[in-house]
């Protein structure tokens, strides 16, 4: 912070102990804090790195004792994590894709100023943000259109959100008006004013939702239960992982997942399980640290008013 | 909600036929987006007829036999379950709401009296990561951080003493809806805390030299200046989160849940799609549905009007 550093370089020249006694309270807060987020992830990493039985002994924390990569061959010779996978990437790259332009270019529409329909339109999609049918009669449209056991049901239902709309929305409102105006006078359509000078000019908002969109396509797994669980074709990497899990959480009441489980009889131990963690989140984790710049700007452009 | 207001001011005189033929393009354009958003969000409103009937999917809902409030008088009156189910509802949306509001506070206080811009970013940056994991994954992790042969909880709280053997934490009934909680402490307060690193930015800095003047140590700052300082928009967002109290979880519920622990752990959502998907009792669940979302539009109402008296930022 800025202002707490101009005070405190102020008072350098004279040590306070309390001051330091305040900054050492302070770093062995955040310390824990960093410890307690992130030492479980290591300790995966560490546990999907070493041998399987090896692993059972326990005392393994943040190093492999006994080195293997068997986990991970174990995980990626089965089919179902190998198909999970391909449809995993499968609706993260469509699912972006196709959901960022659409939300993009319903934006677009709704924040033309003179826009006779624009502020019904926005009003209807914002209603949606508070009011919605449910988990029944979604399901039953969704079955009745033909989404069950087939990939579209991951990306055509949730095509656009109303809370991504606004935010681009709201990135495009503080565009200034003359581009649109002086393009028209040289004779371009909406669609070309879109194409050629919102896109362009949107790069930054246009990233952040696309990284919450990808994130939330490659993380969800409750539309596979619903609607892809015959479908072993079409099940993601997330849905094979939790089925992967729950296997050995025996005293699973749920006559869903005790199905689940009994799909996997075979033992599946800490390390193989450890191996199938990571592998999930390491998409994630590797774009990480080049991604993280931008949803922290797409946070504070639209989420902190509206 | 908040755009109901325009409308009336534009009112008629706003969309006459001549500005539509003028603006073909985009009334063409936008045609297909008010189709979607009527097929997928506004159609299934209508299922809530559902909740009415005794229906059948076969007789679909012209057929199926009204029943006017069986299926409500079913779930309040005739069985406890669903009013446990309520209970479990409320009690880890509170639990979620007041957790999560306090840690993310502290955080975002606490980090912003790191006078080192590296290690401020670098906490910052660990602390966002949990938010982009899966549900599944962060349960599967926290299964094995609980586990009892081997998971890091028992282990340190033996070797200190707090415990004498291992437990099954995920088995009691009494720590659940904690478990809950600071499961998504651990997943969110990162995340929850970047609107109030936000707002601390926006704070007048002259505040902090006057206050240094008249001899505030650090401590004292951050109590008299900070705080008050994202005060409202502390308010404004315990106000858009009280509406989301009965959203208090589906996934984290359903997948630590076991035989021990169901008492607690069903939510309104489990209890839907349990009745509803799993046992095919569609009118039962679009009950359940229902009364989760009147109630929560009742609270986002109540919020609002509380915010409205207390003279505070409102919603809309």
């Amino acid at each position: 912070m800025s202002s707490a550093e101009s005070v405190s370089l102020k008072k350098r020249k004279k040590f306070r102990l309390s001051d330091f006694l305040y900054s050492l309270v302070i770093g062995i807060i955040l310390a824990i804090f960093v410890i307690v987020t992130l030492y479980p992830l290591l300790n995966t990493l560490a546990v999907s790195f070493n041998d399987a039985l090896d692993a059972l002994r326990g005392g393994i924390y943040l190093w492999p004792r006994k080195w293997t990569f068997q986990n991970y061959i174990t995980v990626l010779r089965k089919e179902s994590m190998v198909t999970g996978l391909y449809i995993s990437v499968l609706r993260t790259v469509v699912g972006t894709v196709l959901q960022l332009s659409v939300t993009a270019l319903i934006a677009f529409v709704i924040s033309r100023k003179n826009f006779v329909f624009a502020k019904p339109i926005a009003f209807i999609y914002t209603l949606t943000m508070y009011v919605n049918g449910g988990l029944i009669p979604s399901f039953l449209l969704n079955k009745a259109l033909g989404f069950t056991n087939s990939f579209w049901v991951y990306i055509i239902p949730g095509l656009v959100s109303a809370f991504n709309m606004l935010v681009i929305r709201t990135y495009m409102n503080g565009l200034p008006d003359s581009l649109e105006e002086s393009a028209m006078i040289d004779g371009a359509g909406y669609f070309t004013v879109f194409v050629k000078i919102y896109v362009p000019l949107c790069k930054p908002v246009f990233a952040t939702i696309a990284l919450f969109i990808a994130v939330g396509q490659w993380n969800s797994w409750f539309d596979t239960m619903l609607y892809n669980r015959m479908a072993s074709d079409l099940t993601t990497l997330q849905y094979e992982l939790m089925k992967l899990l729950s296997s050995v959480s025996q005293l699973s009441g749920d006559p869903n997942k005790s199905a689940s489980a009994a799909e996997s009889a075979q033992v599946t131990t800490t390390s193989v399980r450890a191996a199938a963690t990571i592998l999930t989140c390491l998409p994630i984790v590797a774009l990480y640290p080049f991604l993280q710049r931008y949803f922290v700007t797409g946070l504070t452009i639209g989420g902190v008013k509206e | 909600m908040m755009e109901a207001k325009y409308i009336k001011k534009q009112g008629a005189g706003g969309i006459t036929w001549k500005a539509i033929k003028k603006q073909k393009e985009l009334v063409l354009l936008s045609i297909p987006f008010v189709a979607y958003v009527l097929l997928f969000c506004y159609v299934p409103l209508f299922g809530w007829i559902m909740a009415f009937q005794n229906y059948k999917p076969g007789l679909g809902f012209l057929h199926s036999k009204f029943i006017g409030l069986d299926k409500f008088k079913f779930l309040f009156v005739d069985n406890p379950d669903f009013l446990r189910v309520i209970r479990n509802t409320l009690a880890m949306g509170v639990i979620n709401l007041v957790l999560s509001f306090t840690f993310a506070i502290a955080f975002a206080l606490i980090l912003n009296e790191v006078v080192h811009k590296a290690p401020k970013k670098f906490v910052q940056t660990v602390s966002y990561l949990p938010h982009f994991l899966s549900m599944i994954i962060v349960c599967g992790i926290l299964q094995d951080a609980l586990s009892v042969d081997n998971g890091i909880v028992n282990e340190i709280l033996v070797k200190l003493h707090v415990l004498k053997e291992p437990i099954n934490f995920l088995t009691y009934k009494s720590l659940f809806w904690w478990i809950v909680g600071f499961t998504n402490v651990w997943k969110e307060t990162g995340w929850n805390s970047i609107i109030y690193i936000a707002a601390i930015t926006a704070i007048n800095p002259d505040l902090y030299d006057s206050a240094a003047i008249d001899g505030a140590g650090r401590f004292r700052k951050m109590w008299h200046i900070t705080l008050p300082g994202i005060k409202p928009t502390i308010f404004i967002l315990l106000l858009i989160n009280i509406g989301n109290v009965l959203n208090a979880g589906f996934e984290i519920q359903y997948l630590l849940t076991n035989g021990m622990v169901q008492s607690v752990s069903q939510t309104i959502d489990i209890y839907v799609l349990k009745f509803g998907i799993s046992q095919c009792d569609y009118s039962l669940g679009t009950a359940a549905g229902i009364f989760k979302s009147v109630v929560s539009i009742i609270l986002i109402f109540l919020a609002n009007s509380a915010a409205k008296a207390a003279g505070e930022e409102r919603l809309f």
